[in-house]
C-alpha cells in the first residue's frame, strides 16, 4: 500500500501535475506516514527520474519546471506536518536571490531560484528591482550560504558589484557565497567584482551551487 | 562625399505568410489580450496617460486594461510614412514602405579585436570604430549602437555612446541604450545640436530611439519615460518585443505573436495618445527558447517565420518595422552563422521590412566580430540583388543574341554580355578559386574580412563632426 502511494508519489513529480501532488501529499498525512519518508521514498525518486531524463536529452526544461512545481506543492502539504513533529526538512543550504535595483528582467533569476529550489536548496526569491540593503538584510535573516544576482543591462551589471561590497561592509562577505547571472555577465566581470561563481545558464548554476557548499 | 547607401526597393519577390483572415484573429486576440489580461506599464507618467483616457489602470499592479477602440483610434494617428534623417541628408533614410534598410547590431558587451583577436569587454572606442566602419559599408544605412561603452558611467554611458558614433558617421544613429528620462533629455539636447535646433530636429530627426519591452505583457519603466521624452521632441520612437516561444509566451508561434503584439502596439498607442501624430514604429525579435534548456537561441525555422510575420503586423497597423534578423547564436562566423543569418534575412527581406537589425554580433548580440559584420553585409549583398528578381521584357530574353551566337557558340565575345555582365553578382568573400591555390593559401572568408575591415578602419574618414559640436556634446553629457 506504501510502496504504491509512494510510486504514485514520484510519477506525479514525473507528470509534473501539483494537485496529484498535493493530493498524494495529504493522503500520506492522513495514513500517518512519516513526512519525511514520504518526501524522500515517494516524490524525490521521481525528481531524480526526471532529472536523469533531462540529463539523457530525453526531457525538456519544462518538465523540469513543472517537476519543480509539483515537487513545491507536495512540501507546501508535507512541512507544516514535519515542523509539527519536531523534525527538520534537510536541504542543501539557503539561497537569497534576486534581480538587482533599476532592472525587471525576471524570467533567468526565477528559472535558476526554481532550479535550485528543486535541486533541495531553501530559495529566497526577492523578486526584481531589489535595492543593495535588501539583499543584505535577508541575507543576514536567513542566515544564507549564498546570495545569487542578476542583470541583464550593462548599466544595472556594476549593482552585483555594489552588493558585494555591501556584504562585506556588513561584515557578512566571508559567510556567504556569492553568484552573479544575466545576459551581459562574463566570466570576466565575475571575477573582476569578486563574485564566487558564475554560470551562463539555469541548469549550470545549480551545478556552480552545489560546487560553492562543497556539495558536488 | 557620402558613401552611397545600398537599400532593397521595388522588389520583384514576395511571399504569403498570414493571410488576411490570420491576421484579424492575431489583432482580435491581442486587442482581447490588452483590454481583459492587460500589459504592465510600470511608471507613473504613462498610468496617467492611460487614466486620462478612459484605461483602467490598477495602480498597484501597475496594469492597464484598454478597450480595442482606444488603441485602434489612437494606432491610426501614427503617421504611416517618415524620414530617419542622416548627419548628411544624402544619407536620409524614408521610412515609406519601400526600402529596406540595414543597421549594425547591438548591444553587445564583448569585442573580438580586430588586430589581436581576442575577446575583450567592449568600449567607447568600439562604438567609434565600428560607426567609423558602419559609415563606410554601402550596405549599412544606419548605425544602432552596436555594443555597450563600457568604460563611461552608467549613468551617461548611452550619451557617450551617441557621441562617439555622431562623431564617427554621417549616417541616421538609432540607439537601444537609453533607459532614463534624464538620459533622454540629454540625447534630445545633444540631437537638437547635430540637427541644428529643436524645430529642425522634429522636421529632421538624426537621432531615433528602438526600445524594448518587458515580456511577458509588461513595458520597463525607464524606458517608457525616456520614449515620452524622445517622442515629445519628434524622435521617432520603436518598441521591440523580444518575446521567446516556451519561457516569455506561448510555445506555439500565433500565441507569441499575439503576446509580443500586445506589448508592442499598447506602447505605440500610448505614445499616440500623449503625442498625437508622433513618428513611432514598430520593432520585434522574436524567438523560440531552446526546449532543452531555456536558452536564447539567435535563430532557427521559428525566427525565420518571425521575421516575414511582424511586417504584416506592422503593415496592418500602417507603421514602419524594425525587424531582428541576422544576430546568429553561433559564437563564430561559421556554418551555423551562414544559415541563420541569411534565411533570417530573407525572410525579413521579401516581405520588404523598412530596418533590419543587424550585422556584427555573435553569440546572440553579445560577441561584436567586424569578420561577421562584413560577411553579413554580403548576406545582405546576395538578397539584395536576389530582390531585383528576374525580368522578363525583349532585352532580357535577348533573341537576337541567341540568334547571333547559335548552337554550339559563346555568348563571350557579345556586346550584350558586356552589357550586363555586372549585373550578375560577384562576391567579396565567397571562395570561387582553383582547388589547388585554395589548397596552398589556406585562406577564406574570415581573413579576407577581417583584412578589409583593417583597412577600412585604417583609411576611411568620415565628414567629421565640427569640433565645437564635439565640445557642446561634451557638455551636455558633462551636466546629464
Amino acid at each position: 500500500m506504501t510502496d504504491q502511494l509512494f510510486q504514485a508519489m514520484a510519477q506525479s513529480i514525473i507528470d509534473g501535475d501539483p494537485d496529484a501532488a498535493a493530493d498524494l501529499a495529504r493522503k500520506a498525512v492522513e495514513a500517518g506516514i512519516d513526512p519525511l519518508e514520504a518526501i524522500n521514498k515517494g516524490f524525490v525518486p521521481g525528481v531524480d527520474y526526471v532529472g536523469e531524463q533531462y540529463g539523457k536529452g530525453e526531457m525538456f526544461l519544462p518538465d523540469l519546471v513543472l517537476a519543480g512545481e509539483a515537487m513545491k506543492a507536495a512540501v507546501a502539504v508535507l512541512e507544516p506536518e514535519i515542523v509539527r513533529q519536531g523534525s527538520q526538512r534537510q536541504t542543501l543550504g539557503t539561497v537569497v536571490i534576486g534581480t538587482v535595483e533599476g532592472d525587471i528582467h525576471e524570467i533567468g533569476k526565477t528559472l535558476v531560484a526554481t532550479m535550485l529550489s528543486v535541486s533541495g536548496f531553501r530559495v529566497y526569491d526577492l523578486g526584481v528591482d531589489v535595492p543593495v540593503v535588501t539583499f543584505v538584510e535577508k541575507a543576514r535573516e536567513v542566515n544564507a550560504d549564498i546570495v545569487g544576482m542578476s542583470a541583464l543591462l550593462t548599466t544595472t551589471m556594476v549593482r552585483q558589484r555594489d552588493i558585494i561590497e555591501a556584504l562585506e561592509d556588513a561584515g557578512l562577505r566571508s559567510r556567504v557565497k556569492v553568484m552573479v547571472g544575466g545576459a551581459p555577465v562574463t566570466r570576466a566581470w565575475a571575477q573582476e567584482i569578486g563574485a564566487d561563481g558564475y554560470s551562463e545558464d539555469a541548469i549550470g548554476a545549480v551545478a556552480v551551487a552545489k560546487q560553492l557548499i562543497g556539495r558536488s | 562625399m557620402p558613401r552611397p547607401i545600398k537599400s532593397i526597393t521595388n522588389p520583384r519577390l514576395s511571399l504569403q505568410i498570414l493571410s488576411p483572415e490570420d491576421v484579424r484573429r492575431i489583432h482580435t486576440a491581442t486587442l482581447e489580450v490588452i483590454e481583459t489580461v492587460g500589459v504592465r506599464f510600470p511608471s507613473p507618467k504613462a498610468l496617467e496617460i492611460w487614466e486620462a483616457y478612459g484605461a483602467q489602470v490598477d495602480w498597484n499592479t501597475k496594469i492597464v486594461r484598454a478597450p480595442g477602440h482606444l488603441i485602434e483610434d489612437a494606432l491610426k494617428k501614427a503617421p504611416p510614412v517618415y524620414t530617419l534623417a542622416a548627419r548628411d541628408p544624402a544619407q536620409d533614410l524614408p521610412l515609406d514602405g519601400n526600402h529596406v534598410y540595414v543597421g549594425t547590431d547591438g548591444c553587445g558587451v564583448e569585442v573580438i579585436d580586430l588586430y589581436t583577436g581576442q575577446r575583450r569587454r567592449s568600449r567607447r572606442q568600439d562604438v567609434a570604430e565600428i560607426a567609423r566602419v558602419a559609415d563606410y559599408l554601402e550596405e549599412v544605412a544606419f548605425i544602432w549602437i552596436p555594443v555597450s561603452a563600457q568604460d563611461c558611467p552608467p549613468e551617461t554611458r548611452g550619451l557617450q555612446e551617441l557621441k562617439a558614433a555622431w562623431e564617427n558617421t554621417t549616417k541616421h544613429v538609432q540607439t537601444e541604450s537609453i533607459y532614463s528620462e534624464q538620459e533622454a533629455r540629454a540625447s534630445v539636447e545633444m540631437a537638437a545640436l547635430i540637427a541644428g535646433g529643436r524645430e529642425e530636429l522634429r522636421r529632421r530627426p538624426v537621432l531615433s530611439y528602438a526600445l524594448c519591452t518587458a515580456p511577458p505583457l509588461g513595458q520597463d519603466p525607464g524606458t517608457l519615460e525616456a520614449a515620452l521624452v524622445a517622442a515629445e521632441a519628434g524622435i521617432p520612437v520603436g518598441f521591440m518585443t523580444m518575446t521567446s516561444c516556451g519561457s516569455t509566451a506561448p510555445a506555439t508561434l500565433a500565441g507569441n505573436l499575439v503576446v509580443g503584439n500586445a506589448e508592442v502596439i499598447s506602447a505605440l498607442a500610448m505614445i499616440q495618445l500623449a503625442y498625437p501624430g508622433a513618428p513611432v514604429f514598430y520593432a520585434a525579435a522574436q524567438t523560440a527558447m531552446d526546449p532543452r534548456t531555456g536558452g536564447y537561441t539567435g535563430g532557427g525555422p521559428e525566427d525565420f517565420l518571425f521575421g516575414a510575420a511582424s511586417n504584416v503586423l506592422a503593415d496592418f497597423y500602417n507603421v514602419p518595422l524594425s525587424m531582428g534578423s541576422f544576430a546568429t547564436g553561433a559564437k563564430e562566423p561559421n556554418w551555423q552563422a551562414g544559415i541563420e543569418n541569411s534565411l533570417s534575412t530573407f525572410m525579413a527581406c521579401v516581405v520588404m521590412s523598412d530596418m533590419l537589425l543587424g550585422v556584427g554580433l555573435l553569440h546572440g548580440s553579445r560577441i561584436w566580430s567586424y569578420e561577421q559584420m562584413l560577411m553579413d553585409c554580403e548576406i545582405y549583398d546576395i538578397v539584395y540583388h536576389m530582390m531585383k528578381g528576374i525580368v522578363v521584357d525583349d532585352e532580357t530574353l535577348a533573341l537576337d543574341v541567341i540568334q547571333a551566337v547559335g548552337p554550339g557558340g559563346n555568348f563571350l565575345a557579345q556586346k550584350h554580355t558586356r552589357k550586363h555582365m555586372r549585373d550578375l553578382w560577384v562576391p567579396k568573400f565567397m571562395d570561387r578559386r582553383p582547388y589547388e591555390e585554395w589548397e596552398a593559401k589556406r585562406d577564406g572568408a574570415r581573413d579576407w574580412a577581417r583584412a578589409m575591415a583593417r583597412q577600412i578602419l585604417e583609411t576611411h574618414q568620415p565628414e567629421p563632426l565640427d569640433p565645437h559640436l564635439s565640445t557642446e556634446l561634451e557638455r551636455i553629457i558633462a551636466v546629464a
